[in-house]
């Protein structure tokens, strides 16, 4: 893991290695070399399978962070790579034609996150919900107790408690 | 059907052409072309999906997969529950294999935690996944033959599965959703005289599938539509991101459990299962095969589990337990392929962000809709359960 | 709306171009109306008892319950000793049994299929996620409880119910059935506007008549 990243950081303007686990990594680059980070990973140091390419939304920051895991299966390493996106008008480089399977990510991304992917193939028809009128679900500012009780009727009767207070007050015992 | 029948040769004169974009031109209104929907409501479906075909004859031109039916928001409501109230829901991701989704999220759980789970509860973990994964395996042997109207084969191996249910039933109380890998260990120990019910349940499904292979395998019908139908180019196995017994079958060796060892997987002996042909038949047989590789996986994990020591680490307070700041990945090889949890913290006592990679994800949607071009419709259902898609790990 | 739904010409093989409305032209415009039981009682006993003793189920998984159904088929539990058996079709069937939770993907087909059935018809809903939203009581993206788009004459609570509990519940079903207290079909046709309205404000893009017989 650390060769891997003294060699990418002489060639391209990555950041720190977060070492998870010893054949587990994950570094940050800037938007704008991801392309040619994944295909250098991909054609010159095996990180040939995608696993998963998807989003985390850091709300209090403003930005969505893309994570593309690779994995390296002669080697047993694993590579991910985050790409940090401003999260007004997110719109991030395709990569359906480096690996085909990305474009269905992408699609997901897209209707989840409503993070943009110009050029990817069939990005805009509905993947996974239909008829959805709200913002991306996926997005933390998207409240789905809300959305369920202004959209759904509920049977009466259910009850929610609060599992902390209601442990205490089964217990009795003043809590810990 | 097409590939072993020479005397048949489609008419590809009347096939659509590419437009510049890439997308075909096809002009439903011109009467050349049929769109056919295969799915939800559809016996030859795999689930709650469909599959909208674009026909011209009898030959498929477009494929296009549709899923989203069996979608509940899973990473959303994740998202909103503290990490131990996450526990009974992540096994609901995937039914016929739910053990993996409560293996990855304790396992990812534990890491970011610094929790070490104990060496029993891992061998038990183990143990669980394998008796899992020949659940879905039958399964899959039954749907196979199911698809090209063998009807009796899905008898025989839902009674082997369920003999298997029974042994899950004792160890965990439940037939389906086991709820028994919990981040820190594993809920129980092995009830009293349970190697005993196994050994017996082991033989059944062994005996079950030498009577598969000699009516299924051997089966001239199912040979004739199978052999050479729905190849996989061994090249697309890494760009298109295919794992499990669909890789194994075209001979690329992928198996997390040999290539990355998870829990106690690099004490036990065996061997990936591996095919040359790539085809459906190859597929169902490297399947076949497997099932007898994890009923020996069973044996090996009783006769070498330890059978005292703590089930569950120390874990903090569920009620408060905050994880800093971190993110992690864990697989394991599930019956279907690569399983993953992609988890974020964020120091609070939720998390941040949990990512479900489902082996089918890959399979499901762009794979299938490669492969699913020029396709006899007769063969568009036994190339889908071939695949080993599950919908629901593909929506959650 | 869908392409393929919107009013458009089509010239047909014989170059006689003419104008198809999908929605339209390919469904019944007639809404369901009840069905009256038979004059004589002794002879709505006779038809009840048939009913009952037939039962088709329509073979859609909707949810995850669907996987405890395939063991039903096998001997080890066998619900065809009770007249129960599975058809591919919605009108070769007169049950469906909803295993699980809807989303509202799959609730607008789920509708089709229903109305697609004939009469006499009932509805089951399996697990505790169709009675009051169960482990997804929160979720954005599933219905809550079936009984407001459906017309349910039995629950079968659990998550999820074993198999020996789908068949005290078709033993349920039979007993309503013969005592003539299945009466759902009529239901949602006495009630046809309000169902229609609560399935449309829970499916937004609405692409489809509103009765699909």
């Amino acid at each position: 893991m650390r060769e891997l990243h003294t060699k990418l950081k002489s060639l391209f303007p990555v950041g720190d290695l977060t070492e998870q686990r010893s054949n587990l990594g994950f570094v940050t680059v800037p938007q704008e070399h991801l392309r040619a980070v994944l295909v250098h990973l991909r054609d010159r140091e095996g990180f040939t399978h995608l696993v998963l390419l998807t989003a985390v939304d850091w709300l209090e920051a403003g930005q969505f962070q893309l994570t593309y895991l690779l994995s390296n299966r002669t080697a047993g390493k694993d590579l991910g790579v985050r790409v940090m996106l401003a999260r007004d008008g997110a719109t991030m480089q395709s990569i359906h034609d480096v690996w085909p399977t990305a474009a269905t990510y992408q699609r997901e991304l897209r209707e989840m996150f409503g993070i943009d992917f110009p050029g990817s193939p069939r990005l805009h028809e509905e993947f996974i919900l239909e008829g959805w009128n709200d913002i991306p679900p996926y997005r933390r500012d998207f409240d789905t107790l809300k959305y369920a009780q202004e959209n759904y009727s509920e049977r009466p009767g259910r009850v929610t408690h609060d599992p902390a207070a209601h442990m205490k007050q089964k217990l009795n015992s003043g809590g810990n | 059907m097409t590939q072993n029948a020479p005397f048949f040769t489609p008419d590809r004169s009347q096939y659509p052409a590419k437009k510049a974009d890439g997308t075909l031109d096809i002009d439903i209104a011109s009467g050349k072309y049929l769109k056919l929907w295969q799915g939800p409501n559809h016996p030859g479906i795999t689930g709650n999906m469909s599959v909208e075909l674009t026909v011209c004859g009898d030959e498929v031109v477009e494929g296009k997969t549709h899923v989203g039916y069996l979608h509940r928001g899973f990473e959303k409501l994740m998202e909103r529950r503290t990490f131990i109230q996450c526990f009974p829901i992540v096994c609901r991701i995937c039914v016929p294999e739910p053990d993996f989704n409560e293996y990855c999220y304790a396992a990812a759980v534990e890491e970011l935690a610094g929790i070490k789970s104990p060496e029993r509860a891992d061998w038990i973990r183990a143990l669980i996944l394998e008796m899992g994964r020949i659940n879905s395996y039958m399964m899959y042997l039954g749907g196979q033959a199911g698809a090209l109207g063998l009807g009796v084969i899905g008898q025989w191996t839902t009674y082997a599965r369920d003999l298997m249910l029974d042994r899950f039933e004792e160890l965990t109380g439940a037939r389906i959703y086991h709820m028994f890998i919990m981040p820190g260990g594993v809920r129980d120990g092995l009830p009293e005289g349970f190697d005993k019910r196994m050994e017996e349940t082991l033989r059944e499904v062994e005996s079950t599938l030498k009577d598969v292979y000699d009516v299924m395998f051997c089966n001239a019908v199912f040979k004739k539509r199978t052999v050479g139908v729905g190849y996989i180019d061994p090249a697309l196995v890494d760009s298109y991101g295919i794992t499990g017994p669909n890789a194994r079958a075209a001979g690329v060796a992928k198996d997390v459990r040999k290539d990355q060892p998870y829990l106690i997987y690099s004490q036990l002996d065996f061997e990936p299962v591996l095919g040359q042909d790539s085809d459906i038949f190859t597929r169902a047989d490297v399947r076949r095969r497997d099932v007898l590789v994890s009923v020996d996986l069973v044996r090996q994990i009783l006769a070498k589990m330890p059978r005292t020591g703590p089930l569950m680490a120390t874990v903090p307070n569920v009620l408060h337990w905050k994880i800093p700041r971190g993110e992690t990945y864990i697989r394991g090889e599930c019956s279907r392929g690569e399983y993953g949890y992609y988890l974020v913290t964020d120091g609070s006592g939720y998390p941040r962000r949990v990512n479900v990679r489902g082996p089918s994800y890959t399979h499901a949607v762009s794979l299938l809709e490669r492969m699913i071009v020029n396709l006899n419709i007769s063969d568009v259902a036994s190339l889908m359960v071939s695949l080993h898609t599950y919908p629901p790990e593909i929506e959650r | 709306m869908k392409d393929e739904l919107k009013i458009r010409v089509v010239k047909g093989p014989d170059g006689v171009e003419f104008e198809v409305e999908p929605l339209k032209d390919y469904y019944c415009e007639a809404a369901p109306t009840v069905m009256p039981a038979a004059y004589i009682k002794v002879v709505e006993d006779l038809f009840n008892w048939a009913r009952s003793e037939s039962i088709w189920i329509l073979g859609f998984g909707t949810g995850c319950g669907a996987i405890e159904m395939r063991p039903l088929m096998t001997p080890r539990f066998d619900a065809y000793r009770f007249g129960v058996q599975w058809r591919p079709t919605p009108r070769q069937a007169n049950l469906f049994v909803i295993s699980g939770y809807l989303s509202t993907k799959t609730l607008k087909r789920a509708i089709r299929s229903y109305e697609q059935m004939q009469n006499p018809k009932y509805v089951i809903g399996l697990g505790s996620c169709t009675i009051n939203g169960g482990m997804y009581w929160d979720s954005y993206n599933t219905i809550k409880r079936l009984d407001d788009y459906l017309p349910v004459d039995l629950y079968i609570a659990g998550c999820m119910p074993r198999p020996e509990a789908l068949l005290a519940g078709f033993q349920d079903m039979k007993k309503l059935i013969r005592a003539g207290k299945a009466e759902g079909a009529n239901l949602y046709a006495e009630n046809f506007e309000w169902y229609k309205a609560n399935q449309k404000r829970v499916i937004h893009d609405w692409d489809m008549p509103d009765y699909n017989w």
